[in-house]
């Protein structure tokens, strides 16, 4: 199959960026999107132009290293799947494709497709985890834990921090992201006795990184490859009240 | 039989000097009471460099932070949260004996030891079995969402080789769950400024000051400066090499090069040859193809695997009528049928469709077939059990596994070889320790299911942390001169090779160079290795690394993010590297687990063993490239688990 691309190129941060037209004419249905862009590449690096930088890695939905806006939507169009799940048969032969880098006020853009999405790693820096040094666990079974909760811990820990949710979101906020891992973390008994301190941690550096507010639209729960619910956003805003009137904050 | 090629020299044994003796249930208690301690004003004056950050180098890091070091860690990827352990799908197993099915610390050893075929050592999977009980109190505690019974007590369930259930999981998802656990740790760490991180810097060179490791030289990726970082001992967690297949289910960036670098200063590289392939994964649809998807090996407890009795039976699945189906695993094993282990389901498929007898576009694939189970206990219980992984087929292939079987067909997954390691998972490099894939391992010749988080995380979490104490204590290391000669040479050679790599400007790209070595290697070095094969690729790779040198083509400059120079260097080792594989495949003329020749089978086609010749681990010298290795031999003894032949008729 046919297709034409407008690929968004920026040398670095201080280039101004531009769409570029590429034409590739021997695209495959069976191809995965981000093997669209491999054959693109080894054609410029033969014709001695610059390959298109784009981030990358397990290619099977789970590092969350993947990040394009792929006409208008991050990740596609495309439910439930990240840009190296996307396949070919899902667009038509003679289509034009535009494809950009995750934007947001937290993600500048490094080069090409490639964004720095290192604000994600310093919001968990910052409380999302549970202190339990090497060796001091207590026995597994010590806590039993109701399947209930458990579940909920896990569909909010399947995030995959790609941030699809801050790009989708016209404040570039990421809230389903923070929300997902207060209630990951909140669902669990061993998760109580930092749980004030975390969430209060979190929303201030949420902010401090430059992640804007969230305003209800649900637009990142739509992106979202891993279809993590909105709700965390309510167990987010409900735990960040508790922390804050309650009183309960030690610091 | 013994090998007649002559291409390497046999030097002295090689010997762990660090194993203690005595009864193996109390070796490792009788080691961490051996090692010399750190006291802890001393601690926060050393330094520990941890290149990796899965599994092995994530736990590690944030445990020796915890203990008060000062660790520096690196990671090629944007953040230390999606190194490859991430997509590790099964399971971990543990000894914890929870379904009171006669599970024991012993019974895990045994298994393992056994399913590795005999070509590990028994200290080190003994201390593994006793690990996995702490493993998983270590991670529950940390939140990891394992699956859990109504009572609120965790889940396990079977995999392949064990016959108790002891496989503790977070739906199909558990490496990632586990991961984000050391992750968040390390992320603790940093925050308190215990550990200073290294997101996209790519290890490219070891320094090596008075024989000892103390430090590494990194290529900054988005900036391109590559520069030294010295420390009192380095730790290389950077996983395995099977990327040297170009397809495999590895992630894209995984390579071999940090571990490679270090072998080229002198880590002895043990067992490369020793390789995994997985039986169930999506096969290959074109040449554009990336990376092999896998498919968990449970989706063999309920599909019956088959192909058409006739060659070129080129029919859809469905209007074959089923006395024209050979299931043939079924017909071969009886006893285990569509379970048997993972080696042996990968070397049936590729026997049927070298016959002609594949399936699919490519014949390259068998089917998976689910209609019985699917007639048996209804489509929505299929769908409650395998769900999700049926929904990953059909996202790639376009095909709807209710409706038609999947096609699967075995993939390159995992390295059993990797750096030679002592009992205290250092390296033949004194300061340099290996831990997780990246070193050989605990797993002999095949790793078992859900045995590999096991190991990441006992080495990362619980043995590193203990042993390298020992050396810090007794090295009395000074401070390295940053201007030192040693420094500045690595330094040099890697700011050398770089601009070599981009001045080259020939006439074929980097992928080109992998496929071919990837189709090469999966050809003469993959499921089935002969004489003649591995012969034939031992001439080819040195000329193709030639052609490499004087052809490829490296687009852009060494002072940006530039990810065709990345994949370069990572290519030029595997060049090297492969060449290294199929000499270690060729000097082993037995089969062993995942390592099977062609000329050491059975009657009836299984692996022969030679445990007379071949009880060993084979540790490699380099001594420059291209030129004959030195095959230094460690001897394997069995105490507890006596070697027999394997057998799952």
């Amino acid at each position: 199959m046919k297709l034409n691309l407008k690929i968004w190129r920026q040398a670095g941060p201080e280039d101004r960026g531009r769409l570029v037209a590429y034409r590739v004419d021997d695209a495959d249905e069976d191809m995965s999107f981000l093997e669209l862009l491999d054959v693109l590449n080894e054609r410029l690096a033969l014709d001695g132009e610059e390959p298109v930088a784009f981030d990358h890695d397990c290619r099977e939905g789970i590092c969350g290293a993947c990040s394009m806006v792929i006409n208008g939507e991050p990740h596609g169009p495309q439910k439930a799947t990240t840009t190296c799940q996307l396949h070919l048969r899902h667009f038509r032969d003679g289509e034009s494709i535009t494809i950009e880098p995750f934007r947001a006020a937290a993600f500048p853009v490094v080069r090409d497709l490639v964004v720095d999405r290192g604000s994600l790693d310093r919001i968990v820096a910052s409380g999302g985890y549970i202190s339990a040094p090497t060796g001091s666990a207590p026995e597994a079974h010590a806590t039993p834990v109701p399947k209930a909760n458990a579940d909920r811990a896990f569909t909010a820990a399947a995030c995959i921090g790609c941030g699809a949710c801050v790009a989708a979101c016209p404040n570039g906020s990421a809230s389903l992201f923070l929300g997902a891992k207060i209630t990951h973390l909140g669902e669990l008994p061993q998760g109580q006795p930092e749980r004030s301190d975390r969430v209060v941690r979190m929303v201030e550096t949420h902010d401090t990184e430059g992640f804007g507010g969230c305003t209800n639209t649900g637009e990142c729960a739509v992106a979202c490859p891993k279809e993590i619910p909105l709700d965390v956003i309510s167990q987010l805003n409900r735990d960040y009240r508790k922390a804050t009137t309650g009183g309960r904050r030690s610091a | 039989m013994t090998s007649s090629y002559t291409d390497y020299t046999v030097g002295a044994p090689v010997a762990d000097t660090a194993a203690p003796g005595g009864p193996i249930e109390e070796r490792w208690e009788r080691r961490r009471f051996g090692v010399k301690l750190v006291n802890p004003a001393n601690k926060r004056k050393m330094k520990i460099i941890v290149v990796g950050t899965g599994l092995a180098g994530g736990s590690a890091a944030a445990s020796l932070a915890e203990l008060g070091y000062q660790v520096s860690s690196f990671c090629y990827q944007d953040s230390p949260r999606r190194a490859h352990s991430i997509a590790a799908q099964g399971g971990i197993n543990a000894a914890k004996n929870y379904r009171n099915d006669g599970d024991s610390v012993h019974r895990l050893f045994y298994d393992t030891v056994k399913g590795g075929d005999f070509r590990s050592r028994e200290s080190n999977v003994h201390r593994l079995a006793e690990i996995s009980l702490q493993i998983i109190d270590q991670c529950v505690a940390q939140g990891v969402p394992f699956a859990r019974e109504y009572g609120g007590l965790l889940d396990t369930r079977s995999f392949g080789g064990a016959q108790v259930s002891r496989t503790f999981y977070a739906r199909g998802q558990t490496g990632q769950q586990l991961l984000l656990g050391a992750y968040q740790a390390l992320e603790r760490q940093i925050d308190a400024g215990g550990v200073t991180m290294y997101p996209r810097h790519e290890m490219l060179d070891l320094i090596m000051v008075e024989g000892r490791a103390r430090g590494i030289v990194a290529r900054d990726l988005i900036t391109g400066e590559t520069r030294s970082h010295l420390a009192d001992a380095v730790v290389l967690a950077s996983g395995g090499y099977g990327n040297v297949f170009y397809l495999s289910t590895n992630a894209k960036g995984c390579n071999v090069t940090a571990t490679w670098r270090a072998h080229r200063k002198g880590a002895l590289f043990a067992n490369p040859c020793y390789t995994q392939i997985h039986p169930t994964c999506i096969p290959v649809s074109g040449d554009h193809q990336s990376k092999l998807t896998l498919m968990s090996e449970s989706l063999r407890n309920d599909g019956r695997v088959w192909v058409p009795k006739r060659k070129g039976d080129d029919r859809a699945a469905g209007d074959i009528p089923e006395d024209e189906r050979d299931y043939y695993l079924e017909r071969k094993y009886p006893a285990f049928g569509n379970l048997v282990p993972r080696d042996i389901a990968s070397r049936a498929a590729k026997d049927v469709c070298d016959e002609g007898r594949g399936v699919g576009p490519t014949g390259l694939g068998v089917y998976l077939d689910f209609s019985d189970a699917i007639g048996r206990l209804g489509r929505s219980a299929v769908a409650a059990k395998y769900g999700n992984l049926f929904d990953i087929y059909q996202r790639i292939t376009g095909e709807d596994p209710y409706a038609v079987p999947m096609r699967i067909f075995p993939a390159v997954h995992y390295t059993m070889g990797g750096l030679w390691v002592d009992y205290d998972l250092q390296s033949t490099i004194p300061g340099l320790f290996v831990i997780g894939e990246a070193n050989f391992s605990d797993h002999g010749a095949n790793r078992l299911g859900a045995s590999a988080l096991m190991q990441g995380l006992a080495d990362g979490y619980f043995v590193l942390p203990n042993t390298i104490g020992d050396y810090l204590a007794g090295a009395r290391l000074g401070p390295v001169d940053p201007g030192a000669a040693e420094v500045r040479a690595a330094e040099q050679e890697v700011a050398n090779r770089v601009e070599t790599l981009l001045s080259i400007d020939g006439n074929r790209t980097v992928d080109s160079f992998h496929r071919e070595l990837g189709h090469l290697m999966w050809d003469q070095c993959g499921m089935e290795r002969t004489d003649e094969g591995l012969r034939k690729a031992l001439d080819r790779i040195p000329e193709l690394r030639r052609e490499f040198w004087t052809n490829v083509k490296v687009p852009g400059t060494g002072a940006q993010l530039n990810q065709s120079l990345e994949r370069a260097g990572r290519v030029a080792d595997f060049l090297e590297l492969a060449e290294l594989m199929c000499l270690d495949a060729l000097h082993r003329t037995e089969s062993c687990g995942g390592h099977f020749r062609a000329e050491s089978q059975t009657e009836d086609g299984e692996a022969a063993r030679d445990d007379k010749n071949f009880s060993y681990a084979a540790a490699w010298e380099f001594t420059g490239q291209g030129e004959p290795p030195v095959l230094h031999k460690e001897d394997l003894h069995f105490e507890y688990v006596m070697p027999s032949q394997r057998s799952y008729k």
